[in-house]
This record gives structure tokens, sequence and C-alpha cells, in this order.
């Protein structure tokens, strides 16, 4: 990198033969003399205060009173907390219900992926996005559309109920199996979508040369398609085990007796059993992490170089017999019925009249009285503003970090600290929500070091705060996904052109990487907007979130109202993703 | 003065040493060629003067200024890349005001010189086009138009053409040349394609390994390639090993062919002699043997029996067997010759180089 380079003073002494001395003054700002306040320094500056701020003192924080007692250093909290048979139930429980889950998910999302990326039916394209749906609902709103649509006294058990005429509900929606049903069904999406974008990279020339070689097409298919697969199996694999150890509200709802650490460490600080939620963070935390070396190392071990060879067009087989096509069309309309059923759900029981829906299947009057309240209710239009501000400012605040971090960890030159700062990045997204708000409630809820007297949690500020902390990656992914698609010889010939790193960034970079970056931006605040995993942790009352407002007239037996907000955050939700999408396609087209 | 001066530039990537004490200079006005088969540090060394690449050591100058370390953006050099790096979101005209943008120059201007650069390429009005709608060889053209437009005092290319069909290659090559003489620019050309660099420069170097093997006049290179590498990189040879024995007659010297035994008369200067009876290597290209069915007495002239006749159009390749010794010939016409026939093969000494094997 140029700019990385030692100044170098007396070479300024006349611009090329032919050339005018063009710029000649701009270039005195990337010598030596300007060299103590370097915009690199001061983006290192900012990049090292917020992971100091947000990451480290925490997670250090927490580390560290977990192993202190009567001040002075102890495992006594652990040996304590170890020594109980509901914390070991809850390791158990979490990491048991995570691996089930990862099953669960490659079973469903793998061959629906093969499915919609292999061949071509009839509203193949409406299909293959209704199939995503999942990953954009809150997970809150999703238990809670769970709960009307399969819960013990929900539309499906009632149905079932009144057509045999049993006494009593045919199931529970209780336990591992609901748990289990649950994850599947929100999770799935990531081997769907990985698989899926991991097969349309594949060559399909390798597939036709392993034919040619004589390979029947299951060969192929273990020996070609599935090891190539792998990286991205592994990912999708890493994704639902994280997300499964840090799900918070499905426990919550409907776990039933089945404890879960994120459950756990929720009950102890309800309790005000500080030494042992604190304690427990640590332990998920250290499960956490260590999944997400683990996967990370093997994934290593099983990337392809990417042969950049022209290849063969894949094409998709069209399902041309009558009766596979029949049943094509009719396991998509199931399929997505049955996708779309608790949405369904969530939507009649906000239009239910409160109070209607008691032991009938269906509620037997509607309304639009939920919505009314919750739009003519001032205290609930400022739910909406408060997530609404809050996840924007988290977002926004997301999108300036991830391009100051772009900018420093910039393509050339493979250092130790970038390797550092990129890990220290990752470590909040690696971090159960529930962790994250419990490092920042106990390293900023009293005064401290960093802060002063400032105390952070009781604060507008907490949630902003968590929000960033819990979806910066993400964004930052985004920006270094776009930035690692642009072809470094732009680059070079910006600079080859005369453009200073700045023009360099400001004209090649930025407005290659805007959509990217835009998209990325996006989801964060999407799913900032619904969460409650952390906010029910440290929010404010006097500034909640919608999630806690849906939680609360659950609490309450308000249906109505908590599926009306479900409803709306989910339409806010589904706009957005759209306008996402346009962008994407808009510029990916040009 | 040469215009560019390269002094034992060297430039180490992790394991492999992919530029090794290179020096070349380049006159002003010259068409100068980097030519060598892939991974040979061409592109390397190229990178190198255009300041998008540190050298390890060795230093690099610009009339007569030390620009070792200048950044790329501070050399004022246009370059031509092989992907040739246009900018996907800016439009033709965007994409040629580039670097006159980032000298800040006035609007009016801008316009003129952009208009200026498309018409030289011969691509006036498509100011307005988005770049991916155009062909490759325009691509290729708004390339060139981008670098000339910042009136670089070098220009460099990074085998522009290889990613156009045949015939529009040798169309290009032909209006780039011309292009760089009318604006009296300064070219610094890499290639792994000889036919190419030998249409293209006035000068060329041979680059293997890392290192410049051989550099001067493209017919020169071709016809007395000074080392082996040289003589096998650039076009089909006949390498024959022989010794040298130790009488010669008047200016030439004479060896004897290790296979076949033949003895072969060459025109040799005394400091380019090797040592008597040490073994070396005689090169020939295929055009240059004459294939006769007469013996009237030409100097080194060898029989042979026609093992196989290959016919590639204008010409036909014809491979001899001289009792041993392998010889392959290029003939306009092998009419009257059929496999299995006795023939005389002529090997002219002036035609004939001795290589050094290093």
């Amino acid at each position: 990198m140029s700019e990385e380079r030692p100044s170098s003073v007396g070479q300024r002494a006349r611009p090329p033969r032919g050339q005018p001395a063009w710029g000649a003054s701009h270039h005195r700002t990337s010598d030596g003399t300007a060299a103590a306040l370097s915009p690199r320094l001061i983006l290192l500056l900012i990049v090292v205060v917020v992971l100091l701020y947000g990451v480290i003192y925490p997670n250090l924080h927490v580390v560290i009173a977990s192993l202190q007692r009567d001040g002075g250093w102890s495992l006594l909290n652990y040996r304590e907390v170890l020594s109980q048979n509901i914390v070991l139930e809850s390791i158990f429980a979490s990491i048991g219900i995570s691996v089930l889950t990862v099953l669960f998910c490659a079973g469903v999302g793998v061959p629906l992926a093969f499915l919609f990326e292999r061949y071509t039916f009839p509203a193949r394209r409406f299909f293959a996005t209704l199939a995503a749906l999942p990953l954009v609902l809150p997970p809150l709103v999703g238990t809670v559309a769970f709960i009307f649509l399969c819960g013990e006294s929900g539309i499906l058990a009632r149905l079932v109920q009144s057509v045999f005429q049993l006494q009593h509900s045919p199931w529970s929606l209780r336990g591992w199996s609901a748990l289990l049903l649950f994850h599947t069904y929100t999770m799935y999406p990531f081997f769907y979508i990985l698989t899926g974008a991991g097969l349309s990279r594949i060559d399909a020339s390798l597939a036709e040369a392993g034919r040619s070689l004589g390979a029947g097409k299951t060969r192929v298919l273990t020996r070609i398609v599935l090891p190539q697969l792998t990286p991205s199996l592994i990912a999708a694999a890493l994704l639902t085990f994280m997300t499964s150890m840090a799900s918070f509200s499905a426990p919550l709802l409907f776990g039933g007796g089945v404890r879960v650490l994120t459950l756990e460490i929720y009950t102890a600080r309800q309790r005000g059993d500080a030494r042992m939620a604190l304690t427990e963070t640590v332990v998920l935390a250290a499960i956490s992490l260590s999944a997400l070396v683990f996967f990370q190392r093997y994934e290593g071990t099983r990337k392809f170089a990417a042969a950049a060879m022209k290849g063969a067009a894949k094409r998709r087989k069209a399902v041309s017999a009558g009766y596979v096509r029949a049943l094509a069309i009719a396991c998509g309309v199931l399929f997505s019925v049955l996708l779309v059923l608790p949405v369904a759900t969530l939507v009649l029981v906000s239009f239910a009249k409160e109070g209607s829906w008691t032991t009938q299947t269906l509620p037997s009057s509607y309304t639009l009285a939920n919505y009314t309240k919750i739009f003519s209710d001032s205290s609930a239009l400022e739910v909406f503003l408060n997530s609404l501000s809050m996840s924007a400012i988290a977002a926004g605040a997301a999108l300036i970090w991830s391009f100051c971090v772009a900018a420093l960890i910039a393509r050339k030159g493979r250092r130790h600290w970038k390797r550092v700062l990129s890990w220290l990045i990752l470590v909040p997204w690696a971090l159960p929500g529930t962790v994250v708000a419990v490092s920042l409630a106990e390293a900023y809820g009293k005064p401290s070091p960093l802060l002063g007297s400032f105390i952070l949690v009781g604060t507008f500020w907490i949630l902003p705060v968590v929000y960033f902390l819990r979806f910066m990656p993400l964004v930052v992914r985004a920006v270094q996904a776009s930035m690692e698609q642009i072809d470094a010889a732009l680059e070079e010939a910006a600079s080859s052109l005369g453009a200073q790193w700045w023009q360099r960034f400001t004209r090649v970079t930025l407005p290659l990487v805007w959509p990217g970056a835009i998209a990325g931006t996006l989801l964060a605040f999407v799913i900032a907007l619904g969460e409650y995993v952390a906010s029910v942790l440290v929010f404010v009352p006097h500034n909640r979130p919608i999630s806690i407002a849906i939680a609360s007239e659950l609490r309450d037996f308000n249906l109505g109202a908590a599926a009306a907000y479900g409803v709306v955050l989910i339409t806010v939700i589904g706009l957005i993703m759209i306008l996402a999408g346009r962008l994407e396609t808009s510029t990916s087209a040009g | 003065m040469p215009l560019l001066s390269l002094k034992n530039l060297s430039k180490r990537f992790d394991k492999t040493q992919a530029v090794a004490d290179v020096s070349l200079d380049v006159e002003r006005g010259e068409f100068f060629g980097l030519l060598g088969p892939s991974g040979c540090g061409k592109t390397t060394t190229l990178r190198m003067i255009a300041g998008l690449e540190t050298p390890d050591s060795g230093s690099i100058e610009f009339d007569g200024r030390d620009i070792t370390n200048l950044p790329a953006e501070r050399r004022g050099f246009g370059m031509v890349f092989q992907n040739y790096a246009l900018f996907p979101h800016l439009n033709v005209f965007e994409n040629v005001a580039f670097g006159l943008r980032a000298r800040h120059k006035p609007n009016p201007e801008i316009r003129e010189r952009v208009k200026g650069a498309l018409e030289l390429v011969q691509l006036p009005g498509y100011e307005k086009r988005r770049v991916d709608e155009l062909s490759g060889g325009q691509q290729q053209r708004v390339a060139i138009a981008r670098a000339i437009a910042i009136e670089p005092a070098l220009l460099l290319f990074d085998e522009p053409l290889s990613n156009l069909d045949v015939t529009l290659r040798e169309e290009t090559r032909g209006e780039l040349r011309e292009l760089v003489n009318r604006l009296g620019l300064t070219a610094v050309y890499v290639t792994h394609d000889q036919e190419e660099a030998f249409a293209l420069c006035d000068r060329i170097s041979v680059m293997v390994g890392g290192r410049i093997l051989q550099t001067g006049l493209p017919r020169d290179l071709y016809e007395h390639p000074a080392q082996l590498l040289v003589g096998q990189f650039l076009g089909r040879n006949n390498l024959i090993r022989a010794i040298r024995l130790s009488a010669g007659k008047s200016e030439l010297a004479e060896f004897q062919t290790l296979e076949g035994g033949h003895t072969i008369r060459i025109a040799v200067g005394d400091k380019n002699l090797v040592p008597l009876n040490q073994a070396c290597i005689l090169a020939i290209r295929p055009e240059h043997i004459l294939i006769t069915k007469l013996d009237d007495q030409l100097e080194n002239a060898v029989p042979a029996t026609v093992r196989e006749i290959n016919f590639a159009g204008a010409t036909s390749s014809i491979k001899l067997d001289a009792n041993g010794l392998t010889l392959e010939a290029l003939a306009l016409e092998a009419a009257g010759l059929s496999v299995g026939d006795h023939c005389i093969a002529v090997l002219p000494p002036e035609r004939i180089s001795l290589l050094r094997n290093e």
C-alpha cells in the first residue's frame, strides 16, 4: 500500500516530463508533515477505542468477576455453579438441542436447496423466495405465532380436538420436541440459502467431467458435488448451532421443563443472583466461542480454490413428466402453506376481538380494535418510535464503523494485528445476545474505569449500544464481502491514473461497495427492530422496544394486541427487505 | 541518457523470486517489449515500473530522477491492464475522464481531452455508453483512451491484447503501434506472445525465471539467440549437440555433431568460441535449412532421409533423419518429396548460432 510507505522527501522535485504540476499541493498531506495525524491513524484509534469499550473491557470484566470471590482470585464460583444439577442439565440441553437442530435443519434445508437449484417447475422462483421467509421473522414474533398455531390451545390443537371430539388438547407444545420443531422452522433457511449458493457456484462442467469419466449420478454427487459443498455446509452448521445456542424466546415461552443456559442466566438475574448469572454467562460464551473456533478450523481445511476457468452453464432440469410435475406442485403448495401458516395465524389473531377466542377453533368475531389501539395509543406508538430510532442509530453507526474497519483492513498485506482485529469484531456476533447484554450490564452498571462515574445501564443509550455490538459484525462482513469482489486492478488503475488514496476510496471503492453495504445495514436494522433476547435483560421502562411490548401484552393475555404488534413489525421488516432486494438487483444488473 | 532505467531490480513473493537482478534501459520514444513465458516475472517488473509493487532492492530512474519509492499516483504513467480494469460504475466518458478529474482539470478541458482520446482510439460518440455494453475490443480501446488521456510520460501495457480473438488482436496491434508512434510516446509492453512482440516492439528483453536473458532487436534475438533458453523460447529451433574440433577452415570454426557425427562449420567470432573438445549447442531455424536432391558441394551438406511431412497451410514441416540426427525443416512446397526419400539438408553457416548453455 502506497500510503503505508515511509514518506519520500525530496522526490517531489518535479513532475514527470510532459506533465503539468497538477495537484502538487495535495501531495503534501500524504508526506511526512501530516504523518502524526494521518487518516489511517485516526481510523485505527476509532476502531481500537470502540473495540476496547464494547468488546474487550466488558468481556474481560465478566471473566475476571467470575474468577473472583470475596476480593480474591478463586474458582469457587465455577465449583458452585457446576456442582448444581440444574446447571449441568441446562448445559447438556443447550448443546443437545443445538446439535439436533443442526441435523434437523440440514435434513430440511439441503434437499430443498437441491430441489430449487436443480429443477425448474411452475412458480419455482416464488417458492424459492418464500422458503427464506422464516429468516426475517423475529424469534419472539415467530414464537408467539407458533403458540397461536400449534400450542395446546392453538388453532391446530383445537381443530383436532373438535374433529375427533376429544376431551383434552391432543398435544402440548412443550419440551424438546416443541423447541426442535420451532428451531427447525426458523433456522433451516441457513442451510437452504448457503447450500443453494454453494450449488450455484459449482462449475457444472466438473460434474460433466465426472460423468464422462464413467461416474454414475450417485458417485458424482458423493465424490464431486458434496465435497465442494462442504464449506457451505460447515458455514450453515455453524450459523445454526450458534443461533440455537443463543435461542431464548422459544425456551422462555414453550420450553416447558427444559432448561437451557440462556434461560438459566435470565432467571438467575431475575432472582438477583448476579454471581451465578455471571459464571453461567462465561460458560455459555466459552461454549459458543469454542464452537466458532472448531467450525472455522474445520472450514479452513476444506476450502477449494475456485478454478477461474470458463465453466459450462448450469441448466435446471425441467420437471416434465405429468405426475411428477403434479407432485412437485402439490409439494410446493403444501410447503408454502406450512411456511406461511404461522404468519397467517398471527394475522388472523391480530383481528380477533379481545376475549372472543376462548374455546373455539378460530376466533369467532373480528375487529380492527387491536390496530386502532396500538396506533392511537400514544404509548404504543412510542414503542414503535423507540425501536425504529434505536435500530436506526445502531445500524447507522454500524455502517460508518464498517467503513472504518474496511478501510483499515484493506486487501494487501497479511498482518497479525489485522487477524486479531477481525477476530475481535467477530466476537460479539459469536456470543449469544444474552452474553453481550449481561457483560455490558455488569461492566457499565456501576462506575467503571472506562466511563468514570457515568453509568450506561439505565440510560437510553444502553440498547442502541447493545444492538450496535450485536449486529455490526453483519455489516462488516457485508462490506468486506463486497470489497473482496472488487477487482484489485480497479484500484491499481485508479492509482496509475493519478488518484490519491481518498480519491480511490470515494470514487472507486465506495460506489462499488455501497449496495452491499446498504443491504447489510438494512439487514442489521431489521434484526435490531425485533431484538428481544438482549433487550429483555437491559431495557429501560421509559424506553421499551417493540419486543418488550409484545411480551408484556402476551403476559396480560392481550393476544390480539400482541399479534397486531407482531404483524406491524413483520410488515415493516418485509417492506425493508424488499427494498434491500431491489437495491441489490438494480445494481447487480448494471 | 535513457528515459527509463531499471537498475538491479529484485522482488520476492514469499518463497518465489519473481524478479532477480533485472537491469534495462528504455530510450525516449522507444516501444520496448518484455517477452517471456507466463510466470517469468515480466508483469511484476512492469508493476514495479508503474509503482504498484515496491522492489526489494534495486532502483528505478525516470528522466534522471530516482522514482523507486514514488507512489503510482504520482508517477503519471498510463497503464493498460490485461483485463482492462474499466470502472464498472462509470460510463465511457467518466472512465476516460477519471485521471483528469483526479488532477482537478476544469470541465471544458476534460470534455475536450476525453473527446480527443476517444477519437484517437476510433470510438467517437461513445461517451454515454456503459462499459459493460461494449464488446471486448471496444473495452480495450476505452482502456487505451483512458491511459493516453492523461498524456502519460510513459505508457505501460500488461498483455493488453490477450483477451481478444486472433483477427481482432492483429488488427488492434497495428493500430496500437500507429497510435503510440503518432503521439510520440514511450511504451513498455509486456507479452508472452513472441509474434506480437516482434510486430510491435523496437527492442525486446527476453525474460525467463525472473531474469533478463537477452535484450536486442527482434531480428537479432530471433536469428542469433545468445542462450539456449532464448533459442528455445523464441520459435522453433533445431538444437544440435556438438563438440568443437581442433581444426578450422579460414573464418569458419569446425564442429562435429554428437548425433550422426556430421561435420558442421559455422562463422563465429573468436570471443564466442567454446574451448576445444567441449560440448556445446548449435541452433538453426527450420526455415533456414535447405533441402535439395543434388549434392552440389555446398557447405554443411548433410545426407538425410525424409521421415515425416506435415502440411501446415502455407508451409510444410519436414522431419529429416540424418544418420541419427533429427532435423526439422520448413519448406514452402514439399512437392517432389515423400516419406522415405533420400535428400541433402544444407545448413548455411551464417544461419547457425552457437548457444551458451547456462
